[in-house]
C-alpha cells in the first residue's frame, strides 16, 4: 500500500512584514483526519504561519509553498482561496466574542454558512445549524439557536464558533488558541469536543497553542516553534518524553517550582491581613422603570472569612466571575466594603476609595501587581516616574536625587540593573518585554515596602519560560523581605508553587479552604476537583 | 529592536514627531505655515505705510515708532506726514537724504490718495494685488487679514481645547451622574441657535474680536469633550490607574498625570482640522457682516467686497487663494498628524 499523499504540505514557508521576516522557512505536513498541535510562546510566529496559508496575515509577503490536496494556496487567486476558505479549512479563533457577528443570532450565522457552502434552503439550513449546535454541546440547541453572541456564555460562545466552522465540513480545521480566553475548568470540555469532532468527521486539525498540557492531552504530532523557526517536530509522546532540541527540553522543564518559606507561621505574630464577614457590593441598573427611581445592588463577594499571616501566601482560585477580583480590591481599599478587613492590623476606613489620611497610611502597607503588564504600565511614563511615583505621593519630602537612588535599588532588586540597560530611568515601558514590565510592576508595588501584595494573576500573560522567573523572584522577595501575598490565580501549577494556604470562590462564597496540598490533592468541592482535572497530565489520570 | 538598543530611548511624543517628519507633505505644510505665520507676525516689517528709517538732513528718524508732523521734512502742515505723498517722498529721499520704505509701502488701512487709478484698481507697479474698492492694498489686507484669521484661530482653538478637555475629562473620571447631568447639559447647550444667538449679540454689544471669541468658544468645546469623555472612559479602567489608586494618588494627579497623557491622540489630531475650522468660521462671519469691527482687515470682508465687484476679480481671487493655500495647509498637518498619532503604524 503506497502511503495517502498529505492532506497539507507546508514547504519553506517564509513571512516577511516589510523587511522584517517573521518566520524564516517552515516546512511542515498534516495528514488526512490527523491531529497536528504547533506550539511556541508568544512571538515565536505561530499564528502567522497558519494565517498565512489561507493568506489572513494582513499586508505581509509570504513566499514558499502551501500545497492542500496539491493546490498551492499560496498561488491561488483571490477568488479561488475564498471558495478553500471556510470550505476545505476552516478557522476557529481565540475570542469568540470578536469572531462573531455580534448583531445576528447564532443559529443565523451557522446557517449562513450553510447556505453558502452547501447550497440548502434556508429552512433546511436551520434545522441543520440547530443539529449542528446540537452535535457542539450546546444545551437546548433550539432555543439557543435564537440567541445572540452576548446572551451566551463564553464556552457556548465557543461552542457556536466551532459549530459554523464545521457547517462547511471542512478538511482542515485550523484551531488558534482555542481555549486561552476560557475558564479553565471549561478548557478540557471544549478540547474534548474538538477531538470527538476530528474523529467524527474525519477531518484534520492544526492546534495553535502555547499550553503545553493541551498539546499533550489533544495533538497526535506536534511542532515546536522558536522566533520563526521549527526546531522538532515528531509524534507528541516521542517530544515529550525525549525532547531533542534544547529549545524544546527548556519549555517542558519550566514548570513552576516551589521555594517558599515552610511551616506553620509563628501565631503570635499580626497577620498581615484579616477579613470576617466580609462583603463587597456594587451598585446595578434595575431593568425597565424601576432603573429610573433606584439601583440594585450586586453583591460581588458574600461574607468571605481569610487569615493572611505575614510571610505567607493565601492562593484565591476560582473562575471568572466568581468574585476574587472584586475580594483583591476590597482588601486594597479600591472598593467600599461592609464586614470586617484589616490590613496590618487597622481597618479600612469606609468608604475605602477616599484617600483620608488614615487610609493613605494604610495603602503603604498593601500594593498589588496586576495581570498584564501591558495595560498596568502607564506608556507615557519613563521607568523613573512609574516607580517612583509612590515616593512622591507618600514620601514628597524626599529629595530628588534620594528618591532616584531609591528607584535604582528597587529595581536592581527585581533584576534591572542600569548596567544591562543604559538609561534605564529615562526610558519607556515599550522598550521592556513581558517580563521585564513585570519586573517593573514589581518595583513600583514594592518602593513604599508594603507588608501585603495582592497578585493578581501575576503570571497569566507570560510565557512558561518568564512565569518561572518572574515566580522565583516573587519567592526570594518574600522570604527576603517577610512579605505576605495574596495571589489570584486560576492557574493550578502556579497554586502549587507559590500558596500556604487556598480558598476557593464559587459565586462569591468561599466553598473550600485549607493547606494548599489538602485542597489540591483531595478536593472535596465539584469545581475545584474539576479545576484540578483540567490541570492533570493525561498519563497521570 | 535590539540593534537600535542603544540609541536614546525615545518618549512616545517623541516618536510621533519623527513619524511625522517622515511625511514630507504634512512637514513641509508645517514648515511653509510656520514661516507664513512668522512672515505675518511681523506684518508692519513688511507692509508699512511709514518708512523703517529715514535720514534727513544729517538726522534719523524712525516713523514706525513716532509721528513726526510733516513740517519736520520740510513741508507747510503741522498734521502727521503721510508719506505716501510724492512731495514729502521727493523731499525726504533726494539730496543726500534716504529713506528705507518696507517692501510693501502700504499699511493694513492706508488710503493712498495719490492712487493714479480709480478705485478698485487691478493690479500694478504700485500696487502689486490691485486695491480694493476703497483704495486699499490688497497685498497688505491679505497680510494682515491673514495674521487676525490664525491668531483667531488659535486663541478659539486653544480656549475649545482646554474648556472640551476639563469638560470631558471630568464626566469621564467621575462616570456616573456627573456624567449625566453632563451629557443632558450639554445636550441642551448644542441645541441654542448659534447663529441667531450671534446676530442678537452683535446687536446688543458693539461687535469686538473678543465678543466673538468668548461667543464661538461657548459653543466650541463640545466635540471634543465627546472624544476626551471617551477616552477617559475606556482609560480610567485600565490596570495603571487602578495601580496609581492603590498607590493612594490623589484623583487630580491621575487625570493630569496618568489618563491625560493617554488621552490625547484625539485631542492632537483635530487640532490643524479644528483651527481651519475656526479660520473659516471667521471668515463666514465676517463675509455675513457680522464678524470683526469694520476696519479690521479680514479675508471675510474682502470675499464679500470681491462679491459686490465681480469686475475687480483680483480681489476675490488672490483672497480665495489666501483662503485654499492656508486650509490645505492645515489639513495637509492634519493628515500627516492622525498617521503619526496612529498605534497601528509601526516605526520603521
Amino acid at each position: 500500500m503506497t502511503p495517502e499523499p498529505p492532506l497539507l504540505q507546508v514547504r519553506d514557508l517564509r513571512v516577511a512584514f516589510g523587511a522584517k521576516e517573521v518566520v524564516h522557512g517552515v516546512g511542515f505536513e498534516i495528514r488526512a483526519g490527523e491531529k497536528f498541535a504547533l506550539v511556541g510562546e508568544s512571538g515565536s510566529g505561530k499564528t502567522v504561519t497558519a494565517l498565512s496559508l489561507l493568506r489572513l496575515a494582513g499586508e505581509a509577503e509570504i513566499t514558499g509553498q502551501a500545497l492542500l490536496d496539491g493546490r498551492d494556496l499560496l498561488q491561488l487567486r483571490e477568488r479561488d482561496l475564498r471558495a478553500v476558505r471556510g470550505s476545505s479549512v476552516a478557522m476557529i479563533f481565540q475570542e469568540p466574542m470578536t469572531a462573531l457577528n455580534p448583531l445576528m443570532s447564532v443559529g443565523k450565522q451557522v446557517a449562513e454558512v450553510l447556505m453558502l457552502k452547501q447550497a440548502l434552503s434556508k429552512a433546511q439550513s436551520a434545522q441543520a445549524a440547530i443539529e449542528l449546535l446540537d452535535a457542539t454541546g450546546i444545551p437546548e440547541p433550539a432555543r439557543r439557536a435564537a440567541s445572540l453572541p452576548h446572551q451566551l456564555s463564553g464556552g457556548q460562545r465557543q461552542r457556536a464558533m466551532i459549530a459554523m466552522a464545521l457547517a462547511s465540513r471542512p478538511k482542515l480545521l485550523l484551531a488558534d488558541e482555542p481555549t486561552t480566553a476560557l475558564d479553565v475548568s471549561l478548557r478540557g470540555q471544549i478540547l474534548d469536543l474538538l477531538a470527538d469532532l476530528q474523529r467524527q468527521n474525519g477531518m484534520a486539525v492544526l492546534l495553535i497553542t502555547h499550553d503545553l498540557l493541551m498539546v499533550r492531552r489533544f495533538a497526535g504530532r506536534v511542532a515546536v516553534m522558536e522566533q520563526g523557526r521549527l526546531v522538532e517536530q515528531g509524534d507528541t509522546a516521542r517530544v515529550f518524553e525525549a525532547p531533542e532540541h534544547a529549545y524544546t527540553r527548556r519549555l517542558i522543564a519550566s514548570t513552576p517550582r516551589r521555594d517558599v518559606v515552610e511551616g506553620e507561621a509563628a501565631a503570635d505574630a499580626p497577620p498581615a491581613a484579616r477579613a470576617q464577614g466580609l462583603r463587597v457590593g456594587y451598585p446595578v441598573a434595575l431593568p425597565g422603570v424601576r432603573g429610573w427611581f433606584g439601583k440594585g445592588e450586586f453583591v460581588a463577594v458574600k461574607g468571605a472569612d481569610f487569615r493572611i499571616p505575614a510571610g505567607r501566601t493565601l492562593g484565591v482560585v476560582g473562575e471568572s466571575g466568581s468574585g476574587k477580583s472584586t475580594l483583591a480590591q476590597a482588601l486594597l481599599g479600591l472598593l467600599p466594603s461592609s464586614g470586617a478587613l484589616e490590613v496590618v492590623g487597622q481597618h479600612w476606613r469606609q468608604p475605602a476609595p477616599r484617600n483620608g489620611a488614615h487610609n493613605q497610611g494604610l495603602r503603604r502597607q498593601v500594593q498589588v501587581v496586576f495581570q498584564d503588564p501591558f495595560s498596568s504600565l502607564s506608556p507615557r511614563m519613563t521607568v523613573q516616574e512609574i516607580v517612583g511615583e509612590g515616593l512622591e505621593v507618600h514620601a514628597p519630602e524626599l529629595p530628588e536625587a534620594e528618591r532616584r537612588t531609591r528607584v535604582l535599588a528597587m529595581l536592581a532588586e527585581v533584576g534591572l540593573a542600569e548596567a544591562q540597560f543604559p538609561g534605564l530611568l529615562a526610558r519607556y515601558p515599550h522598550e521592556f518585554s513581558g517580563g521585564q514590565r513585570q519586573r517593573i510592576a514589581v518595583a513600583r508595588a514594592l518602593i513604599l515596602q508594603p507588608r501585603l501584595l495582592v497578585l493578581d494573576e501575576p503570571t497569566s500573560a507570560l510565557d512558561v519560560t518568564i512565569q518561572q522567573q518572574v515566580l522565583s523572584l516573587l519567592q526570594r522577595l518574600q522570604r527576603e523581605r517577610g512579605l505576605a501575598y495574596l495571589l489570584i490565580t486560576h492557574d493550578v501549577a502556579v497554586v502549587r508553587a507559590m500558596a500556604h494556604e487556598v480558598i476557593v470562590m464559587k459565586d462569591g462564597e468561599v466553598v473550600e479552604r485549607g493547606g494548599v496540598r489538602q485542597v489540591l490533592d483531595a478536593p472535596r468541592h465539584p469545581y475545584t476537583q474539576r479545576l484540578v482535572e483540567a490541570a492533570r497530565p493525561v498519563d497521570q489520570r | 529592536m535590539a540593534d537600535d538598543a542603544p540609541a536614546p530611548s525615545l518618549s512616545p511624543a517623541r516618536r510621533a514627531w519623527l513619524r511625522f517628519k517622515r511625511n514630507r507633505l504634512g512637514y513641509w505644510s508645517l514648515v511653509v505655515f510656520c514661516a507664513l505665520v512668522l512672515v505675518s507676525l511681523g506684518a508692519e516689517l513688511v507692509s508699512n505705510d511709514r518708512p523703517l528709517v529715514v535720514r534727513y538732513e544729517g538726522q534719523t528718524y524712525f516713523p514706525m515708532l513716532h509721528d513726526y508732523p510733516e513740517t519736520t521734512f520740510g513741508g507747510d502742515f503741522a498734521t502727521p506726514a503721510d508719506y505716501l505723498d510724492p512731495y514729502v517722498r521727493q523731499r525726504i529721499t533726494t539730496g543726500g537724504n534716504w529713506a528705507l520704505y518696507t517692501i510693501n509701502p502700504y499699511g493694513a488701512n492706508t488710503l493712498n490718495y495719490f492712487a493714479k487709478a480709480p478705485n478698485p484698481s487691478a493690479p500694478s507697479r504700485d500696487n502689486w494685488l490691485g486695491t480694493d474698492d476703497r483704495g486699499r492694498d490688497l497685498l497688505a489686507q491679505l497680510i494682515y487679514g491673514f495674521r487676525v484669521s490664525v491668531l483667531f484661530g488659535l486663541a478659539l482653538t486653544a480656549v475649545g481645547v482646554v474648556l472640551g478637555i476639563v469638560a470631558g475629562a471630568v464626566q469621564g473620571f467621575f462616570g456616573g451622574k456627573t456624567d449625566l447631568a453632563f451629557q443632558r447639559f450639554i445636550e441642551i447647550w448644542g441645541s441654542m441657535p448659534e447663529l441667531y444667538l450671534l446676530i442678537i449679540f452683535s446687536a446688543i454689544f458693539a461687535p469686538s474680536i473678543a465678543l466673538l471669541l468668548i461667543l464661538l468658544s461657548l459653543f466650541g468645546w463640545m466635540g471634543l469633550s465627546d472624544y476626551v469623555r471617551a477616552e477617559f472612559l475606556r482609560n480610567r479602567q485600565l490596570d495603571y490607574v487602578k495601580a496609581a489608586r492603590a498607590l493612594g494618588v490623589p484623583n487630580g494627579r491621575i487625570m493630569w498625570r496618568h489618563i491625560l497623557p493617554n488621552s490625547m491622540v484625539p485631542v492632537v489630531t483635530f487640532l490643524p482640522f479644528r483651527m481651519s475650522a475656526a479660520i473659516l468660521a471667521l471668515t463666514s462671519l465676517d463675509f455675513l457682516g457680522l464678524g470683526v469691527p469694520p476696519g479690521t482687515p479680514s479675508l471675510g470682508e474682502l470675499l464679500s467686497q470681491g462679491k459686490n465687484n465681480i469686475d475687480a476679480w483680483w480681489i476675490s481671487i488672490f483672497t480665495f487663494m489666501v483662503l485654499v493655500v492656508t486650509l490645505l495647509l492645515l489639513t495637509f498637518m492634519g493628515d500627516a498628524l492622525r498617521d503619526a498619532l496612529d498605534p497601528r503604524k509601526a516605526d520603521v
